[in-house]
């Protein structure tokens, strides 16, 4: 008899319990796995990683090399209308030569790397930053509260673009601005303001979470403050976290390529055996005086911006919608 | 209503006035002054650097001048470059009223011309609209009104058309808006229109012909199309799923009478809000548009200013967009309550 309850029970459950539960990241994976869009951006974003670390490998020329009279090539492949010079491309350099002669395709591979590294480094320093400012300020509140808002106030009235630029502008010349070819100056510039977003919306999370009664139960047990916002806020509130960051970063990667191409970004190297060699921005701002002699000059690191940019964004987007379904086809 | 503006606008003096010190010392943390400095202008001799710096203010204390306040004289505490600048001072000799009466300042590499005079005075026997700031004007505006005059109707199009070939078109136009940054996109058209197919130049010489126009106010106005349309299109989506429209459609009003009266006018909330900054964000950040077409407004001006090291240049410019960002800001939080009066001023 006993056994045939059980063999008449089993059905049910397994009707019930049709998945094994799945943890809320788990969850999130699934449905960013699905989403193919943001597959596609994480694709592209590795493989401008891939081509960052293995730079040295994949170019075909040094970057810095001079071919003399080999100079404003277009590409071997570009149509005879779009090329104004009359020259005759050379199937060895696959976007054709700048304004000395220097292999595009391999100035563009190396400049991969700072683009790649502004994704990573700034966004480190911000998210580190903005997580334990916004934390401290919403959970302890009074004067710290205060004065992250009144410093929010003011960071916001500042155009931020505008604000990269007079940094740059001012500290590129003191020894600050020397240090890594001006990469630090850089980073330091673009976390002055970075920070501050992000510090914003941990404050409003952690206002919100540490009214919870698992705060309070925490805090009747004797949690004290630092258990509890790293033990019970910090995990809560990590989606947003997430999801902030990641649209962050393509907007760290336009403002690198923006400060480049006004002639304020890094100094160019001197050896490819430098860690940084050329940037994008810098690529355009050279490209943009030989914009009718090559114009391949000016469209490769474009495009690649672009692509690079498109790809983080849509990794964001799905993000989004992956962490936080409620926020699904808005903004 | 108005004890909110006020508080707003008084708010406004502090956040300048700290604006205004991280500029200055930003400007003054660049080694040496904007005379000695410079290597590709010839060096001065010490009288003439002394001279310079009397006629420029800059011989007096960056901050607060402490040995004149031990003498006793409270006036020349606070006579010092960065009040001169901003409220007034003694410059050689006589009283000058600083930034809050108009005042910028010389500028340091245009001689005998003041930053106001560069930006806001128009060429010899032509209207405002012709200065430097009446052209970033009105290329702001230009792409504005290309903004919302293509992209409010795309979004509205988009949202009664849902998942039809119209809506995943202009969705795809709306997402490379958001995601290609603007100054690529202008690459891009710069490369195709002007390159390849030279239908206009690369950079115009003349502004007075209005086809030049097109282009830079497509490229600096597209992001803000995606942006509307975008919106648009989600505040539309809501709006159709609102009761009040099953109500205005069963007391039989037409199609075309639901969409304008009961649909777009509070599906524009949102959208109308977005103005304000967009305009601000348009002029202020147009130096890169500026600068891709040679176009002859302020903001070119402040990137050719860096290149030239003018530092009252530099620093008028930032002061007067951070300027611009406020008041947007806050014309944002007034048209709110004026729009939606469920919200509430806090």
């Amino acid at each position: 008899m006993a056994t045939a309850t059980v063999a008449g029970r089993r059905p049910i459950e397994n009707t019930l319990n049709t998945k094994a539960p799945t943890s809320l990241w788990v969850d999130a994976w699934r449905r960013l796995v699905r989403n193919k869009a943001a597959m596609l951006g994480l694709v592209i974003v590795l493989l401008f990683f891939f081509v960052a670390i293995f730079g040295p490998w994949l170019a075909p020329h040094d970057p810095l090399q001079i071919n003399s009279g080999q100079d404003f090539l277009p590409p071997a492949w570009a149509p005879a209308w779009s090329i104004n010079t009359g020259k005759v491309g050379d199937p060895q350099f696959f976007m054709g030569t700048d304004t000395i002669g220097r292999d595009v395709w391999s100035r563009l591979i190396y400049g991969a790397r700072v683009s790649m590294v502004v994704a990573i480094v700034p966004t480190i320093i911000i998210t580190v930053v903005g997580v334990i400012t916004g934390l401290v300020a919403g959970f302890f509140g009074g004067t710290v509260d205060n004065l992250l808002m009144r410093v929010t106030d003011i960071v916001y009235s500042f155009p931020d673009l505008l604000f990269f630029v007079v940094i740059m502008f001012a500290l590129r010349g003191t020894f600050i601005g020397e240090l890594g070819n001006g990469v630090f100056l850089l980073f330091v510039a673009l976390a002055l303001v970075g920070w501050v977003g992000i510090a914003r919306v941990v404050r409003g999370q952690t206002l919100s979470i540490k009214e919870k009664e698992f705060v309070e139960a925490s805090r009747s047990i004797g949690g004290d403050s630092r258990r509890i916002m790293s033990k019970h806020i910090l995990p809560n509130i990590l989606s947003p976290i997430i999801i902030i960051v990641a649209f962050s970063v393509p907007r760290l990667i336009i403002a690198e390529a923006i400060l480049g191409y006004l002639g304020l970004g890094l100094r160019p190297g001197t050896s490819s055996s430098e860690f940084f060699v050329t940037s994008w921005g810098s690529m355009m701002l050279e490209g943009q005086t030989a914009i009718n002699a090559q114009p391949f000059m000016l469209l490769a690191p474009a495009i690649a911006v672009a692509l690079v940019v498109m790809g983080f964004t849509f990794l964001g987007d799905g993000l989004r919608d992956a962490l936080d379904p409620r926020m699904r086809g808005t903004g | 209503m108005a004890r909110f503006l006020i508080r707003r606008l008084l708010w406004l003096i502090p956040v300048m006035f700290v604006v205004a010190a991280i500029t200055f010392i930003l400007m003054h943390a660049a080694p040496g002054g904007p005379f000695d400095k410079d290597p590709q202008q010839r060096q001065v001799d010490a009288i003439t650097q002394k001279r310079l710096n009397a006629q420029f203010g800059l011989d007096k204390e960056m901050w607060l001048d402490f040995p004149a306040l031990m003498q006793g004289n409270v006036v020349g505490f606070f006579d010092t470059q960065f009040f001169t600048y901003m409220i007034g001072g003694t410059v050689n000799g006589e009283w000058r009223c600083g930034f809050i009466c108009g005042n910028m300042g010389p500028s340091f590499r245009q001689r005998g011309m003041t930053v106001q005079q560069i930006v806001l005075d128009p060429p010899e026997g032509k209207s405002p609209w012709d200065s430097k700031a009446g052209y970033s004007l009105r290329l702001g505006l230009l792409a504005l009104i290309f903004a919302v005059v293509v992209g409010i109707p795309m979004g509205v199009i988009s949202a009664l058309r849902q998942n039809t070939a119209v809506d995943y078109a202009s969705l795809f136009i709306a997402t490379s808006g958001v995601t290609v940054p603007s100054f690529v996109m202008g690459i891009f058209l710069i490369i195709i229109f002007a390159v390849w197919f030279h239908l206009i130049p690369v950079v115009p010489r003349d502004w007075s012909d209005p086809t030049v126009w097109i282009l830079p106010a497509v490229v600096l106005g597209f992001g803000l199309l995606a942006q509307t349309a975008r919106l648009t299109r989600a505040s539309m989506l809501e709006v159709m799923r609102q009761d009040y429209i099953r109500t205005a459609r069963a007391k039989g009003l037409s199609n075309r009478m639901v969409i304008v009266r009961h649909m777009l006018k509070n599906a524009m909330i949102p959208v109308v809000t977005i103005m304000g900054p967009a305009l601000a964000a348009l002029v202020t950040g147009s130096f890169i548009i500026e600068t891709m077409f040679g176009f002859p407004g302020w903001g070119r001006q402040f990137v050719l200013a860096i290149s030239q090291r003018d530092y009252s240049m530099i620093l008028a410019t930032t002061l007067v967009f951070a300027l611009l960002i406020q008041i947007a800001n806050i014309t944002v939080d007034l048209v709110y309550t004026f729009l939606d009066p469920r919200m509430k001023v806090s």
